[in-house]
């Protein structure tokens, strides 16, 4: 079944088109992602989701249902918003608890229901403080709690994890997938970080300027990337100019090719082209080298174990004719 | 010569003034205590100093032959407070200042709402100048002004005159207590001009408490199923409490002590204010006048406590 469906919505504001003609059908149980640079119009597809916009055009379902003119305290959607959003004034329990409270669930029955949401996340006998005397990780899960308490259909993520700092956002994002997998709940969340949306999505809508520029699972998009922008915007891809693809034998058009699938020397098989190194940076696992090669800057992933090339030197490298992957003339 | 130099350490700069801002630089406390003497001479020995006095006179009470005050220590004054005509200028002030209380932030509250939310820029100035503009001409010119216009002969009259409802003005003025010959010499009256004059002192508190709620909090509780009059009760509110607290303690405590409104609008009966200053003036009874003016300062302190307890300031 479909969870949310998306047909030709736009969402202008004044003359920004913030979303423009968006095609979207999100299945049910699935992990989706919705990946684009700010101003690119994912958040405002999920405040057209959650009920806090309407469209200025266009048809949206969910689950089956027609949802445009529905005000957002009627949809079965809960969303952890990106700086929580929690009620300064009540306790943490109160919080988690507000759902059902505003539903009319009883007293007993909604603090027991809200006591189980905080074990669920972790945080369990935190109750009875109020949310600033909370860290930003124990935030965003009580957060997590207040939505998830109310079962939802669809659970909504606006960056959630963009607040903490890179070992917390990495343990959260493990336990929202397996959250996710135990609920068999919908959840799409927004981000901006590529390798947020490539470990924890089942599906990928990339975003651009209102449109979606590519949708498919982590590993089409990555390596097979539609556009130059989504070459570019997923991952750190080297986008090959046309001239340069042609001289390599390929069809004149742009190409992208992922540094990780080029290596230093010639093999068996491999293309070969030559450049001057002109950067080197250490990334502990890898060196990035940059080359110049006939007026195109490729970057290249080396092993750490493997001997960096000085600047300035020529070397040769090559790569697989199957990872270069040719793109639309489109931007 | 280039105002860059190349030592690491500048400089003092020359004079008195140089090593002054080193020496409080270092003594950050001295420089506290300087800029906070003032202020606190002022509010402990001029204000409070003077609030104790006050205390004091209304435990003495005046003798009534002589005109004289007698120096002695008693509760009599006190007693005569609960006397039936003293007692009802008591509570004759108290309800008023309530309900001039709740009706102003019920008349604010919007007022307030669209401005913290909604006003942005060139709106957000109009909005300012709104408020404030009625502060800026004096008080009696305003109060006057309100006379002729809820005279028998003003503008309200001849308006609802001209709208064939005067039958509604006469009912409502054939009522009792709140009613009069005439609006400018009704409770009515005196109602209407004490929620004019107090209007901006609830309106700006109210504001800048709206001011600080985040909009996505009330966009959470509509996501998770508030609807809008829920938002307002669970949410809106409680945040916005210790602005209408603050706004009310103007409110309120203005309109006990006020003695011109109700003597130029309304019955001739009396206020708290206008009983403290025919006390204190023509009967020369100034322990009765300084136990007059001990009622409100109790009552405000009774009403910020059970605020209090009522949890209005756990959103502070």
């Amino acid at each position: 079944m479909t969870a949310v469906l998306f047909q030709q919505v736009s969402r202008h504001f004044g003359a920004v088109r913030a979303v423009d003609s968006v095609d979207l059908a999100i299945a049910e149980g699935e992990f989706f992602a919705m990946l684009g640079p700010s101003g690119s119009g994912k958040t405002t597809c999920l405040r057209l989701m959650a009920g806090f916009e309407q469209p200025t055009s266009g048809h949206i379902e969910i689950f089956g249902e027609t949802a445009e003119g529905v005000p957002p305290y009627r949809r079965n959607v809960n969303t952890v918003f990106q700086d929580y959003a929690l009620f300064p004034h009540l306790s943490i329990l109160e919080n988690v608890a507000y759902g059902l409270m505003v539903k009319g669930v009883g007293k007993a029955e909604r603090l027991k229901a809200a006591e189980e949401a905080l074990a669920m996340v972790k945080l369990p006998g935190y109750g009875t403080r109020r949310p600033g005397q909370l860290s930003g990780g124990q935030r965003q899960r009580v957060a997590l709690a207040r939505a998830l308490v109310n079962r939802p259909r669809v659970l909504l993520l606006d960056e959630p994890l963009g607040a903490l700092d890179l070992k917390l956002r990495e343990q959260m994002q493990e336990e929202l997938k397996s959250l996710q997998k135990s609920l068999g709940i919908t959840f799409i969340f927004v981000t901006h970080d590529q390798g947020e949306a490539l470990s924890m999505a089942d599906r990928i809508a990339v975003f651009n300027d209102g449109k979606i520029q590519q949708l498919g699972t982590p590993e089409e998009v990555y390596k097979r990337p539609k556009t130059r922008f989504v070459a570019d915007f997923v991952g750190s891809s080297n986008v090959l100019p046309p001239d340069f693809v042609a001289s390599l034998g390929f069809g004149n058009s742009h190409a992208s090719l992922r540094p990780e699938d080029i290596t230093l020397g010639e093999g068996p098989g491999r293309k070969p082209f030559s450049g001057r190194v002109v950067a080197t940076s250490f990334l502990g696992a890898a060196n990035r080298v940059t080359v110049e090669a006939a007026g195109a800057r490729v970057a290249a992933m080396v092993p750490a174990s493997l001997a960096v090339p000085a600047q300035g030197e020529t070397v040769t490298l090559s790569f697989l004719a199957e990872d270069l992957h040719q793109m639309d003339a489109t931007p | 010569m280039s105002a860059v130099v190349d030592t690491s350490i500048l400089a003092r700069r020359e004079g008195a003034s140089g090593r002054l801002s080193d020496f409080f630089w270092r003594n950050p406390k001295i420089l506290l205590l300087l800029m906070l003497t003032p202020p606190l001479l002022w509010l402990g020995v001029i204000y409070l100093g003077s609030l104790f006095a006050l205390l004091l006179q209304s435990f003495f009470s005046i003798d009534d032959f002589s005109g004289l005050i007698n120096y002695e220590f008693t509760l009599a004054t006190y007693r005569q407070l609960l006397i039936p005509s003293n007692f009802d200028i008591i509570l004759r002030t108290v309800v008023m200042a309530a309900l001039v209380t709740l009706a102003s932030a019920i008349i604010a509250f919007p007022i307030a709402y669209y401005a913290a939310r909604y006003a942005k820029g060139k709106w957000k100035v109009i909005f300012y100048l709104g408020v404030m503009l009625p502060l800026w001409s004096s008080y009696l010119v305003k109060v006057y002004a309100w006379k002729l216009i809820l005279a028998k002969e003003g503008i309200i009259t001849w308006a609802l005159a001209k709208l064939n409802l005067l039958w509604l003005l006469e009912a409502w003025l054939s009522l009792p207590v709140v009613g009069g010959s005439s609006l400018s010499i009704s409770y009515t009256g005196t109602f209407i001009v004490f929620i004019y004059v107090w209007m901006p002192f609830m309106i700006l508190p109210i504001q800048a408490a709206l001011e600080r709620v985040q909009g996505n909090l009330i966009e959470a509780s509509a996501d998770l199923g508030g609807n809008p009059a829920q938002t307002f009760r669970y949410v809106l509110f409680p945040l916005a409490l210790p602005g209408i607290i603050a706004g009310s303690i103007f409110t309120f405590s203005l309109t006990l002590g006020d003695y011109i409104i109700p003597q130029i609008i309304g019955s001739s009966r009396l206020f708290i204010g206008q009983a403290v200053y025919a006390q204190q003036g023509t009967a020369g009874n100034i322990p009765l006048a300084a136990a007059f003016t001990v009622v409100p300062i109790v009552i405000m302190g009774l009403y910020l406590w059970m605020a209090k307890r009522q949890g209005a300031f756990d959103a502070l």
